[in-house]
């Protein structure tokens, strides 16, 4: 009992002291620290972090306010446990923004469930599913990770650009293989291209030959394989080659890694892809960052996270409030043009500039800019294989 | 010219994988139905049994190719074979001695022995994923194809590919051959002939002399070369992942099963009819109809009766029809 009354004395005085420190205002961090992508995220979270240190290190947020990063655990599975890890930070730990979710399935419950009723700012780095784009927001929710949607587009524009008018899609049977297969569709059949058949493939089978024969049974000038480059995918495409059905493929992020080059060589030749990817001069000066601070700048969305916590923070200072209500309307404005470029490292210098009555326009790591509901452009590096080498064609 | 491509077209995706993958379940199935015909009881570790033989086979295949050592251009995994055998003779063996005999002394319902197979089926699982791990693995080397679809098609002209694997090729081979000795065995030997005495009536078999713990050994350690034969051939045609082999065993059952428990012939004949029921019911039939039938009533749809999802679905309902319609199976196996 005396432990108890001892424990609750105690959260009674921090949550008293945090309240009272006008000096720190809390962002929180919501990723998924345990399950499917518990080893992205805590270089995830990393990122966000930096990025947060950063501008309590430059001591010019809103007159030399400290950021204090909170984390909680999003599952990416488990919408209850992503919605009562929220609902903690904003009552008990009371954050003034979100960082986060990352898995699309808890970012919508997240969003939906806490964040629209609580009115917070919620900024996913890596949630992707097209859904999230018409979700009810009230101008709360926005993603530095552009939907799958646009790499569909993006998809259908390589294909049509090549001449290749007529393929069949196979897709990994969940979420993001449904969302990427239906979006690439609808955009290549507005292009004017032929999908002859559009068939799920399920993950960890031992043999393809029969999704392959039905797929060629369809025809096609090319194979769109929608999956995972560890998982079902490379099944396909051998089971594509053996049977002389495909010799060409199509592949989105999921199917792009080295593995591919090790398992194919050149077998693949004249296969393309795409990849989200920038030529900006942020990237790189991210992974030299994320070096220093011992991240690994080099897994995914590590530089989203950084960019997503940074748009909070700036928005902050463009509003000169840390209330979500007040700040909500300047993220677009601080993201896009126009106003001087921020690169990452910068962070100080965009807060001066904004402090001055200045105006920003946030590149970051990720070459940020925020369209149509508040999600990034996304720019793609597209890609051939030659000589059974994945190399970059450009980017779009 | 369109009846030759539909000719091709047609055994490309239906013909020559279904007599690769019917060879595969045949001497799946040949497994089972000798350890029901004999011992008397459905194995259902047998899926795994061909696991732990195959992992074994995949061990010694990499330890060959770390020596440099090829079988020029057959794949290294048969030289591997025989290694794979022993150990999986051996492994029986001892299951046998630790875990059947003493239920066989006990005089045990054939209902308590397939609970305890299950039992080992779970510790195999376990033994063989603590081993070579969950993941997949390919151990096929050597020449990949007998004929290429990209040189089959300069070859003759034709619009269509015809592609035969190597190991497609090696699997059919391989069964032939098996399958012959298995029944020259059976028939032609003293040992043999013992082993039918045992399954045909028990206690007329040990009145005439005959030794059942030689016929039991002789049993398994048949079973342990055909379930090493057929999962190596399968991960050879494949891939090796110990899951899909647990998997097996249903299309495995259900050979066996609408062949006739008990019955050899009946496996093999089992094997063959799921393969192709497999295969052919999820075939989408665009491309052969389109060559076969005239202009107009060329097919709009895939022509598809099933999707691919549910070719599991397929040997579950030939089982149940066979299982309601003829107990014994189509060669008069026992009845289940």
């Amino acid at each position: 009992m005396k432990k108890f009354l001892m424990a609750t004395a105690a959260a009674a005085l921090s949550a008293g002291a945090a309240s009272a420190d006008d000096h720190a205002v809390k962002v929180g961090i919501i990723l998924g620290f345990t399950g499917p992508i518990e080893s992205l995220t805590p270089h995830m979270a990393g990122g966000a972090e930096m990025a947060m240190s950063e501008v309590t290190e430059s001591g010019k947020l809103l007159g030399g306010k400290a950021v204090e990063p909170v984390r909680a655990d999003s599952t990416c599975i488990d919408a209850g446990a992503a919605s009562a890890a929220a609902e903690r930070l904003i009552t008990a730990e009371g954050v003034k923004g979100i960082m986060g979710a990352d898995c699309s399935g808890v970012t919508g419950a997240v969003l939906s469930n806490v964040a629209v009723p609580n009115g917070m700012v919620m900024i996913s780095p890596s949630a992707t599913s097209p859904a999230l784009s018409d979700a009810e927001d009230d101008g709360l929710f926005f993603r530095t990770a552009p939907s799958d949607a646009r790499q569909g587009e993006v998809l259908a524009q390589v294909l049509m650009d090549r001449g290749i008018e007529s393929v069949a899609v196979t897709y990994t049977n969940n979420d993001y293989g449904k969302g990427l297969a239906d979006s690439f569709a609808a955009a290549y059949e507005a292009a004017g291209g032929e999908v002859t058949t559009t068939a799920a493939h399920e993950d960890g089978k031992a043999d393809y030959s029969a999704e392959v024969g039905a797929l060629a049974a369809a025809g096609g000038d090319a194979l769109v394989v929608a999956g995972y480059v560890d998982q079902g995918g490379p099944g396909v495409i051998r089971a594509s080659l053996d049977s002389g059905a495909f010799d060409r493929f199509v592949l989105p992020d999921g199917m792009i890694g080295s593995a591919l080059e090790d398992t194919f060589g050149d077998e693949i030749d004249g296969s393309v892809g795409t990849v989200p990817g920038t030529e900006s001069p942020g990237a790189d000066k991210m992974l030299e960052m994320a070096e220093a601070a011992g991240i690994d700048g080099t897994s995914p969305y590590v530089g989203e996270s950084y960019d997503a916590a940074a748009l909070i923070l700036l928005a902050m200072q463009a509003a000169g409030s840390v209330e979500p209500g007040d700040y909500k309307a300047s993220i677009m404005d601080v993201a896009n043009a126009p106003g001087e470029e921020i690169f990452p490292g910068e962070l100080g210098k965009a807060l001066e500039i904004l402090a001055g009555g200045g105006d920003i326009d946030y590149v970051g790591a990720t070459d940020v800019e925020l369209i149509g509901p508040g999600e990034s452009a996304g720019s793609y590096r597209e890609i051939v294989i030659e000589d059974g080498e994945l190399t970059t064609a450009g980017y779009r | 010219m369109d009846l030759l491509n539909a000719v091709v077209a047609l055994s490309n995706f239906v013909l020559v994988p279904a007599i690769a993958y019917g060879s595969q379940l045949a001497l799946g199935a040949l497994g089972v139905t000798l350890i029901y015909g004999i011992l008397r009881f459905s194995n259902f570790a047998h899926g795994d049994t061909m696991a732990f033989g195959t992992m074994v086979t995949i061990l010694f295949t990499w330890a060959l190719q770390a020596w440099g050592v090829s079988f020029g251009p057959l794949p290294t995994a048969l030289l591997a074979l025989p290694f794979g055998i022993a150990a999986c003779m051996a492994l029986l063996l001892a299951t046998d001695r630790v875990v059947y005999r003493f239920y066989r002394e006990q005089k045990a319902k054939p209902v308590i022995l397939v609970i305890v197979s299950i039992g080992v089926m779970f510790i195999m699982n376990g033994l063989v994923r603590f081993i070579i791990g969950p993941g997949d693995q390919r151990f096929a080397d050597g020449e990949r194809f007998i004929i290429s679809a990209r040189d089959f098609k300069e070859m003759t002209g034709l619009d269509e590919g015809l592609a035969i694997k190597t190991t497609q090729g090696i699997t059919v081979v391989t069964a032939v051959i098996v399958v012959a000795l298995l029944f020259w065995f059976l028939n032609r030997t003293r040992t043999g002939k013992s082993m039918r005495a045992y399954s045909d009536n028990e206690d007329l078999a040990l009145l005439s002399g005959i030794n059942p713990d030689r016929v039991v050994m002789v049993t398994w350690l048949i079973v342990a070369a055909l379930a090493t034969v057929a999962g190596v051939l399968y991960g050879l045609d494949k891939s090796f992942k110990p899951f899909t082999y647990f998997q097996l065993l249903l299309p495995v059952f259900a050979s066996a099963i609408v062949g006739g428990l008990g019955s050899p012939l009946g496996a093999i004949a089992g094997g063959f009819i799921i393969a192709f029921s497999e295969v052919m019911i999820t075939y989408a039939w665009k491309k052969v109809l389109g060559y076969t039938l005239p202009e107009s009533l060329e097919p709009e749809g895939l022509v598809q009766l099933l999707s691919t999802d549910y070719k599991f679905a397929v040997s579950f309902v030939i089982l149940l029809i066979v299982l309601l319609f003829r107990p014994t199976g189509l060669f008069r196996g026992k009845a289940v």
